[in-house]
């Protein structure tokens, strides 16, 4: 079985890492538009390592929201992650501790999972604190200077990085979907799903993603179960 | 009263991190359940698919340019691209189409 390095974790990171820095970066301006300290806005990604949650987040503390609106706003949008996690645990090598866990979990991201997930065999200690080291510095860098300078760069440019972690997703998923019909299958199952639910539901977006998900994995795997998932 | 921006910071940190952490310490073992081995196979490529479309079209300015965007990208990754190729070309197709459509259309 062939272990991958820190160098190699690190190296995955890269794409994450520049992902970040633009969808933080515009993390770091609408924190500042909101009325919080730029400590505030570092604080806020340094410790919460998450995207929508965040974005849920700042109105929540800004508008004097109550502590059960924010712990019930996060809990449905970032309940994705307990699946994620579910999956990950499944693909840790053996020589990953109990701490390593609780210090993983903290930068268990959509991407971070995602990249985690693509690679062919299970992933070492050292392969995962490469992986997720660039991608905290990231976004953490990138809402500082987001909130620091947000208002000199041009919007264009802006609106462009925002697709990068869109395109990292489909760069992790359109191989696969390549080489098995059956994930090729899944996706659309699980686009379709995604559009009816966002065009015609007032779901919020939280539970959106796991439905679809819960729904789509799970016709598959009644109707094209894995031969041969073990390595 | 409202609370502080430290206790609102402390509730969100708190159930973020605790519902990535329970799930990674509470399942140690290997699952070797067919049915959830199955559903844990296709379960990323579902939960990105979901949070890429129709997400991407929002995240322009234009719908146009995220269409170019995913065009682009689904390109590339056929051919069998890295991420990281994948990621910054997409972007660069968003810019140039954004800025067509600014600045000639």
């Amino acid at each position: 079985m062939k272990e991958y390095t820190f160098k190699e974790g690190l190296k995955d990171g890269i794409p994450i890492c520049l992902g970040y820095l633009s969808v933080s970066f515009a993390f770091g301006i609408f924190c500042i538009q909101s009325g919080l300290s730029i400590i505030e806005a570092l604080l806020i990604s340094a410790t919460n390592v998450t995207s929508a949650g965040q974005l849920a987040g700042v109105p929540i503390i800004v508008g004097g929201g109550t502590l059960v609106e924010m712990a019930v706003t996060q809990l449905v949008i970032n309940l994705r992650y307990a699946l994620m996690s579910v999956s990950l645990s499944q693909k840790f090598g053996s020589d990953i501790s109990m701490l390593d866990r609780l210090i993983i979990a903290f930068v268990n991201t959509d991407e971070v999972f995602a990249v985690a997930s693509g690679k062919e065999h299970k992933v070492s200690r050292n392969y995962m604190f490469g992986l997720i080291l660039l991608p905290f510095l990231g976004w953490t860098s990138g809402t500082l200077i987001g909130a620091v300078a947000g208002n000199i760069f041009p919007a264009v440019v802006i609106a462009s990085l925002g697709v990068a972690i869109y395109g990292m997703f489909v760069a992790i998923v359109v191989p696969v979907a390549k080489r098995d019909k059956n994930v090729f299958i899944c996706v659309i199952i699980a686009m379709i799903l995604s559009c009816l639910f966002n065009f015609l539901t007032k779901v919020p977006s939280g539970f959106i993603i796991i439905i679809c998900a819960v729904v789509a994995s799970t016709i598959m795997a009644i109707v094209a179960p894995k031969e041969e998932v073990k390595e | 009263m409202t609370p502080n921006f430290f206790i609102y910071l402390l509730v969100m940190a708190g159930v973020t991190y605790l519902v990535r952490v329970i799930p990674l310490i509470l399942v140690k073992k290997e699952i070797t359940n067919k049915f959830l081995l199955s559903f844990l196979y296709y379960m990323p490529y579902a939960v990105l698919t979901v949070m890429t479309i129709p997400g991407i079209f929002f995240a322009t300015t234009y719908t146009a340019s995220a269409v170019v965007g995913l065009i682009v990208a689904i390109i590339l990754a056929l051919r069998g691209k890295g991420l990281t190729t994948v990621a910054i070309v997409s972007c660069l197709g968003v810019l140039v189409t954004e800025l067509l459509i600014t600045y000639v259309i």
